[in-house]
């Protein structure tokens, strides 16, 4: 980033010191404070962002990569949604990504993403995020920036308090918002009060590989699980969720589900939990849910079914869940860097609960409890509140920290960032969103160790923040500096989908160790076309496999004969660069998918089912060198009963 | 004035190629296009009076990149040669073939024309050459502006390579 000037700096100042005397001047010194900001978000051609943003996709289903503080937006990850950009979803090898226990499903609707930590700070190996619609979890390579790995969640529906992970990143959790019948049974809904489950999946990660694995399910009582965060340092070990419609209605909830003055927010000691099931404890439940894993050696996607799920009854580990009373329906559960406060972001009201996790253990302790909740205890309000922020604002959303002892939590109604110290609970700034904010991320907000420079508001409601662009917008985000006293809003851009969350990251710790290339000598695809001497086109039966190699700017073989109408063609194509940022993209005339974008080293495979006599042209998409548009060939497709023989060329 | 006569020669040569693409569909028949290759035989005549990049020899230029000095042996390293033969199969003969010009030149002979290091520069550091390196920059132009992928080999790789060029 450019420098400040500081003479610029001390002048700014002191303009600032003027105009501050009357309100009024504060809105027309915009100009003056507008070319400042501006050096602020300034990174001149060339440069390149202090910061790493990933904002989940909402409705897009995909995850976006963002620089800060430019706002420019680097890449859109394909994780739950086919993305015909690059033919994922759609190439013979990442088709079973998306394969779940319902099929094939090419959608979803993409939550929160969390970066991987270690010690409770982010080290940057994977990024996690929630399938929301067909419960899903997926695993991403912060080195290759693509989707690893995706595990379907049984027993859950309406994937959102998810998928956050604990401390050394053990686990990514996972809880179900809508409360199903387990097993998924024919029953009349009116009887779902006391019927319905609530499942919490704790989804271990090999420390190496990062493979997940579903190690249980909390099977807990029939309420809305909201959002959840983990404890850290003191509180490692364990989870927190908030809830709502503990009322369990299963109608007209926007009515039904605000009755209770308090919901909850359910504490989880998942180490004990943990070690109860390594002791054998829990039940195993048939299940049916996919597991697919991607591979970047065979560049290829296998889909396993897996058939059954370890279960834990909550009530059967004494000591293991507590019900905190929070109210107002809260939305956002956070956590402090040290561990100690959780938050609970009472969305139907002005206030903030900010909960003692010290607080909490004496008061399980001393058994000051208020009853329970199917067997699971409700601590005393008043025995584990450690404050309530009155912030005066409406309808607070979620809670992210810059490490500094400050809090920054968004309010959705009166569209505003408000800025509170811990501890005391006094307010100390806030500052308007543009408009309806609801997440808002500070690049490792949510770890022990925030890197507290900037924040961003990512809005619900964009109207004229930009060129009106019909009646569908992108939705507004705006970035803050809070390295002041009091925020500063520096800068707004567009981001792609609807992004409830996002996850910051130093660029300092990602960018030195993205990938350049597949090594071609480590290609361990089947079908892969190693060397141009193998190249060649094979028939089985009607369906003919092209093995084809592209450098550029020409493919091996580029010309081919013997195809017939009714044949099924798989192009399976290795791209023989070797250099950085050489992709080549293949595309067929009529295709009834998409393309495909081959990087440097990969092999992708596309079906073709040619339909109509001719000689048909395909070409490469990606504008690789002078020669781009010379990168070409054809398929000769000849009638069903036709008996010209299978022969391809190139340059003959 | 020299820029504009090389310049003239580049263009004279795309012609020429354009046409020889069209010479293939001259076997499928056409006779219209046949009367097109006819006249690019002619074109052929002024060009090949020029010394061709790929025809010049330079035994001094070692060109840009990181090899300064190779020593080759009197004789051929067979060992090496095979592991060479195997990393060029993979890739670099999509567009270079033995004893035959496509994409860009045949390697065979070319330590005839180069030296050991200018060939193992063009393997190693493709990119500079053709910007920095007058021949590498004249041949990119004879071959049709087609790049020199850098195939991101390690220099024991190119070495082993040169060896199977030695062989050939």
């Amino acid at each position: 980033m450019k420098k400040i000037n500081y003479s610029i700096l001390a002048l700014l100042g002191l303009v600032m010191v003027f105009t501050s005397c009357n309100d009024s001047g504060k809105k027309s010194s915009n100009g003056a404070l507008a070319s400042n900001n501006a050096e602020k978000v300034y990174v001149a051609p060339g440069e390149q962002d202090e910061f790493y943003a990933f904002m989940s996709g909402g409705y897009s289903g995909n995850l976006t990569v963002y620089g800060l503080p430019s706002g420019r937006m680097f890449k859109e990850i394909p994780v739950f949604s086919q993305f015909p950009t690059s033919g994922y979803g759609y190439s013979e090898e990442t088709k079973p990504m998306l394969n779940t226990s319902f099929g094939f499903v090419p959608w979803d609707d993409s939550h929160h993403p969390d970066i991987s930590q270690t010690n409770g700070e982010l080290d940057g190996r994977w990024i996690f995020i929630n399938g929301n619609n067909t419960p899903r979890i997926a695993r991403i390579s912060l080195s290759t920036f693509e989707t690893e790995e995706i595990i379907e969640l049984p027993n859950s529906a309406g994937n959102h308090s998810s998928s956050f992970i604990t401390e050394n990143t053990e686990y990514v959790v996972a809880g179900t918002r809508f409360s199903v019948p387990v097993p998924q049974r024919d029953m009349p809904i009116n009887e779902y009060k006391g019927n319905f489950k609530g499942a919490l999946s704790f989804v271990s990660v090999d420390p190496e590989d990062g493979r997940l694995d579903l190690k249980f399910q909390i099977m807990m009582p029939g309420f809305n699980y909201d959002l959840s965060h983990p404890g850290r340092g003191k509180s490692h070990g364990w989870f927190f969720f908030t809830t709502y419609n503990t009322e369990e209605a299963n109608s007209l909830l926007e009515v039904n589900a605000s009755q209770n003055d308090k919901d909850f927010i359910a504490a989880i000691n998942w180490k004990k939990i943990e070690e109860y099931v390594n002791n054998g404890g829990g039940t195993k439940m048939p299940a049916n849910y996919a597991h697919n894993v991607y591979s970047d050696e065979t560049h290829t996607a296998t889909s396993t079914m897996e058939k059954e799920v370890l279960t834990v009854d909550p009530t059967k580990v004494p000591g293991a869940v507590y019900f905190l009373p929070t109210p107002k329906s809260p939305h956002g559960c956070d956590v402090d860097p040290t561990g100690n406060y959780i938050i609970g972001n009472g969305k139907l009201s002005a206030d903030l609960t900010v909960h003692s996790f010290d607080k909490m253990l004496a008061a399980i302790d001393g058994k000051k409890f208020d009853g329970e909740a199917y067997g699971i205890p409700i601590l005393k309000f008043d025995d584990v509140l450690a404050g309530t922020v009155k912030s005066g604002g409406l309808g607070p959303l979620h809670t992210e920290f810059d490490g500094k002892g400050n809090a920054y939590t968004t309010f959705f109604i009166s569209s505003e960032v408000v800025k509170w110290k811990l501890g005391t609970w006094e307010v100390i700034d806030r500052k308007p969103t543009y408009y309806s904010v609801g997440h808002l991320m500070i690049p490792g907000g949510n770890s022990a160790k925030p890197f507290g420079k900037y924040v961003v508001a990512m809005n619900k409601i964009t109207k004229d923040r930009y060129l009106p662009t019909g009646p569908e917008l992108e939705h507004s985000a705006q970035l803050y500096d809070i390295t002041g006293d009091k925020m500063e809003l520096i800068y707004d851009f567009p981001t792609h989908g609807e992004p409830h969350y996002a996850a910051g990251i130093p660029a300092e710790i990602l960018a030195p160790k993205s990938q350049k290339i597949y090594k071609l000598a480590e290609n361990k695809h089947p079908m892969a076309t190693l060397g141009v001497n193998d190249a060649r086109v094979e028939r089985k039966g009607n369906e003919v496999h092209v093995y084809m190699a592209m450098i550029r700017s020409h493919f091996t073989p580029d010309n081919i004969e013997g195809i017939k109408v009714g044949d099924k063609v798989y192009f399976h194509i290795t791209n023989h660069e070797q250099d950085f940022d050489v992709p080549h993209g293949f595309a067929m005339i009529g295709a009834n998918n998409s393309e495909l974008l081959i990087m440097p080293g990969q092999t992708k495979s596309l079906v073709w089912e040619p339909k109509e006599v001719g000689v048909w042209p395909f070409y490469c998409t990606d504008f690789c060198s002078a020669l781009h548009q010379e990168m070409q060939g054809y398929v000769r497709v000849s009638p069903a009963n036709s008996n010209i023989d299978l022969s391809w060329s190139l340059g003959e | 004035m020299k820029i504009v006569l090389k310049s003239t020669a580049i263009l004279f040569s795309l012609l020429m190629l354009s046409c020889g693409g069209k010479e293939e569909k001259k076997k499928e028949g056409f006779s219209v296009k046949q009367k097109k290759a006819t006249t690019e035989k002619v074109a052929e005549v002024p060009v090949a009076t020029e010394a061709k990049a790929s025809e010049r020899i330079d035994l001094v230029n070692k060109g840009v990149g990181p090899i300064k000095s190779v020593t080759l042996n009197e004789t051929v390293d067979e060992a090496m040669a095979a592991e060479g033969k195997e990393v060029y199969d993979q890739m670099c003969l999509a567009c270079h073939r033995i004893g035959k010009k496509f994409i860009g030149p045949a390697p065979n002979g070319v330590l005839e024309r180069r030296t050991p290091e200018w060939v193992m520069n063009m393997i190693l550091n493709p990119q500079e050459m053709v910007t920095k390196d007058p021949l590498a920059k004249d041949l990119l132009a004879e071959f049709n502006g087609s790049p020199m992928a850098n195939q991101g080999l390690t220099e024991e790789q190119a070495r082993a390579i040169l060896e199977y060029f030695r062989s050939l």
